[in-house]
């Protein structure tokens, strides 16, 4: 038995109430609930979270480095999309 | 994706992707572009095979090298002088039991896995900080590591924060927010002796006439003799070459020897007032290439011993795997 047959889990924090979690690393473990334990002790040693997502690594789908550009044009051309393609008359407030 | 997760699949994709485009100089215009722009290259991006093989080596002698580090601190734990002490001791060598695993999965993003990386470590095909092979005589060696090795270590590492590989980085980042409270305890715990009895204060600064020197080599070899040195700068792997982070080093303690109330081993050691800097003697590299080749005073002591802690974690290991196969339809765990 080695290590090669514990799964890779990402591990995502959240550092106090009202923020979301954030990926903060990834580690093995057998099972989620050893993954968990893991984490808390590897990523909150120092009360660094109120909270923590395990997620197996093999279940994330990434999108492809190769692909970037294409894969995010479609916003690229969309100003309208932003606050600050309009044009507003000085002196108008609450807009 | 910036994490780790995809890693498995990595090369498969970026190899498959050259080959259906047929054009590995346009791969390498934007990795180079990218690192001249001070840009992070992710797991996922393309990257010269040496590059990631540079990394690999550079990131896993680290990793190596923390869980290694263990070992001499840890010897110290059941004699810490107080409870407060050994508190503290223990949080630190399991600090550095955290940073070797941060570190094992940066590599793991190269595409390495965890237990080649040990693999290589038992078999001494990877190495780890020639520091450790320095054995821990005394209590106030437990200091000396702290603020002398602790203090090397952290200026070698905080550079790499800046580190074009981006998992490297991050786990740099977390790493030298962790390291301030090692060499402070270290510094804390040499001042508590040298201001003590005599035979404290003899013993502090025994302590540091041991460890001056070996710490001053942690820098590696001098900069026209490394290897690695030029291509790592190019890639900013590396942002400072190895003697300019030892003459920083050496300006940083200096004053923080004086403080303590402890003198530094070296002679030769004085500021010149024309470089701004404090000029010291001759490192003396026979001993450091020797204790490289295994010829160190705890070589052999620390491999064994890492050795057989993983031999007798097995049943740790195998005991946790067959539970998480027996409960796997309850958690809903399973892996591929």
């Amino acid at each position: 038995m080695t290590n090669t047959d514990w799964p890779l889990w990402e591990v995502f924090v959240r550092s106090r109430r009202g923020l979301s979690h954030t990926h903060a690393g990834s580690l093995h473990a057998p099972d989620a609930e050893l993954a968990l334990r893991n984490a808390r002790d590897l990523y909150t040693r120092r009360g660094e979270g109120v909270s923590i997502w395990v997620v197996p690594a093999a279940a994330i789908t990434a999108s492809s480095p190769d692909e970037k550009d294409p894969f995010f044009e479609p916003a690229a051309d969309k100003p309208y999309r932003h606050p600050t393609f309009y044009e507003i008359p000085e002196g108008v407030k609450h807009l | 994706m910036a994490t780790a997760a995809a890693h498995r699949t990595a090369r498969t994709d970026a190899d498959g992707a050259r080959t259906a485009v047929g054009d590995t100089a346009e791969y390498e215009r934007a990795f180079d572009a990218a690192v001249a722009a001070d840009e992070r290259i992710e797991p996922r991006d393309w990257m010269p095979d040496a590059y990631r093989a540079t990394l690999v080596r550079q990131i896993a002698q680290h990793a190596h090298s923390e869980i290694i580090g263990m070992q001499p601190e840890a010897n110290w734990i059941t004699r810490a002088p107080s409870l407060r002490r050994k508190a503290i001791l223990m949080a630190k060598v399991q600090d550095e039991a955290g940073h070797g695993l941060y570190l094992y999965s940066a590599a793991e993003t190269l595409g390495t896995g965890r237990d080649e990386l040990l693999d290589k470590l038992h078999s001494g095909r990877q190495k780890y900080s020639s520091i450790f092979n320095y054995p821990t005589l005394t209590w106030a060696d437990v200091g000396a590591i702290g603020w002398l090795v602790d203090g090397a270590a952290i200026t070698n590492q905080v550079p790499l924060c800046r580190c074009s590989y981006g998992p490297y980085a991050r786990a740099m980042v977390r790493i030298c927010k962790e390291e301030s409270f090692h060499q402070r305890q270290g510094y804390e715990l040499l001042l508590a002796l040298s201001k003590g009895t005599e035979e404290q204060h003899a013993m502090a600064q025994d302590a540091v006439n041991r460890w001056w020197w070996p710490s001053l080599m942690m820098f590696g070899p001098p900069d026209d003799e490394s290897q690695h040195s030029a291509q790592s700068m190019e890639w900013k792997i590396k942002r400072h070459s190895n003697d300019e982070l030892r003459q920083r080093f050496v300006d940083i303690c200096v004053p923080q020897a004086e403080s303590l109330g402890l003198t530094l081993p070296d002679p030769d050691l004085r500021w010149n007032e024309e470089r701004q800097q404090h000029d010291f003697g001759t490192i003396d590299w026979t001993e450091f290439w020797e204790v490289l080749k295994g010829n160190g005073p705890c070589n052999e002591q620390r491999i064994t011993q890492r050795r057989n802690a993983h031999a007798e974690g097995a049943w740790v290991r195998d005991a946790a795997a067959a539970y998480a196969a027996k409960h796997t339809g309850e958690t809903g765990a399973k892996q591929a």
